[in-house]
């Protein structure tokens, strides 16, 4: 071996010693740089890592100990701020909420993880997207608290029931999972995704907000809910557990029945 | 330092709310159609393969037959009409899904359109006019 292989190429250093009870695994990340590639490539990586690890965990050691240039954006680390959604082995996951424990190979065969960035985003670099065109439509809905006549001079008293009925969809993090597993959205990327509809769907149903016609009257259009095929994959991929689908439904029962 | 004039890529290009029920009517008739021709196209399929010997019996008589009555007129009418406007309809919702560039989707449509309306008019046009005592 050279003394050049030895030098790491990560951000970190040298490699820290192998904890007991780790296992090598594959990770094949789908790598674009937009300065020197045409099409993006594929680079494995040997890992050592404990089943208790998070994906997140992988990409780390890749970024701190293998390779430097490796891009990707994750921030608090502990699936609240939504920064680190990707496709892992194919479904759009946080990879700080994924444990390699639940990824490893059946009867101690060597595994595979491959990572790719969310779909139906320009990549930027490697696994980091453009997030703009999401945020676009997030903004169009009018997520915000829409009212009109005087303030009230206490606060805006909502009943546990009210508060009940958008519960679900307060929980959304804005991660984009959702949005980039839907097979519309993949090809146009006008609709405005499930997200945007989710957080519609929090202020439409808010006894407390007066904006629900002025929503629905966007989420009617040819972009809007009608395009939802309901194929489910956004309830499958929202890391916060919200039933993203039946949120949709009820916005498109909204709009039927004219009646929130 | 020259300005980066390029388009971003995928960058919405959302039309002004046409502010219409449209879409939620056209959604609306693919529910209905649909639970209408489960009971059309099904009762029409046995009865044409599975009743009474089946497909074997189908000739010009049958047909003749069947024409004089105005209750399947009206069943094979209804029959025409709706399984090419769900169709029709269902196959614009792929397009609209589907096509990347204005102009293909335009003609895609244009396409869809025509034929829908040749088919339907074909269609509307034999149920009505149809002749049993036709002799060459």
């Amino acid at each position: 071996m050279t003394a050049t292989a030895e030098v790491s190429t990560g951000s970190r250093g040298n490699q820290p010693p192998v904890p007991d009870g780790a296992i090598t695994v594959t990770v094949k990340i789908r790598r674009f740089n937009s300065e020197f590639d045409d099409e993006p490539r594929w680079d494995s990586f040997e890992i050592p890592a404990l089943p208790s690890d998070r994906v997140l965990n992988l990409l780390h050691y890749v970024k701190w100990y293998l390779d430097g240039t490796l891009t990707f954006r994750r921030s608090c680390a502990h699936g609240i701020c939504g920064s680190d959604a990707m496709r892992i082995n194919g479904v759009n996951r946080l990879a700080c909420k994924v444990l390699l424990k639940d990824l490893l190979a059946s009867g101690g065969k060597p595994t595979t993880i491959t990572i790719e960035p969310i779909k139906g985003l320009p990549v930027h670099k490697d696994l980091l997207v453009d997030m703009e065109p999401f945020f676009e439509a997030f903004k169009a809905v009018k997520p915000y608290l829409i009212t009109y006549g005087n303030e009230p001079t206490r606060e805006r008293v909502q009943s546990i029931a009210d508060r009940e009925r958008f519960d679900d969809t307060t929980k959304c993090i804005l991660c984009a999972a959702c949005t980039t597993s839907c097979p519309v959205y993949w090809t146009e990327g006008s609709y405005f995704g499930p997200a945007a509809i989710v957080n519609a769907h929090r202020f439409i149903f808010d006894s407390r907000d007066e904006g629900a016609e002025e929503r629905l009257d966007i989420l009617n259009d040819i972009d809007g809910v009608w395009r939802c095929r309901t194929t489910f994959n956004c309830t499958d991929a929202c890391p916060r557990g919200i039933q993203v689908t039946k949120a949709i439904q009820e916005v498109k029962r909204a709009l039927l029945f004219k009646r929130v | 330092m020259s300005e980066l004039t390029l388009a971003k890529p995928r960058t919405p290009r959302r039309p002004a709310a046409r502010r219409n029920n449209f879409e939620l009517h056209s959604w609306l008739f693919m529910r209905i159609s649909g639970m209408a021709l489960v009971v059309l196209v099904l009762g029409h399929l046995f009865i044409m393969n599975i009743l009474d010997g089946g497909v074997h019996r189908i000739n010009f008589g049958f047909v003749a037959g069947r024409w004089a009555s105005p209750f399947w007129q009206f069943w094979d009418l209804t029959m025409l009409w709706l399984a090419q406007i769900h169709g029709g309809n269902g196959l614009r919702t792929v397009i609209n899904d589907y096509a990347r560039k204005d102009a293909t989707r335009f003609w895609l449509k244009v396409l869809l359109y025509v034929s829908m309306v040749l088919i339907i008019a074909l269609g509307t046009y034999v149920i009505f006019t149809f002749d049993p005592n036709i002799t060459d």
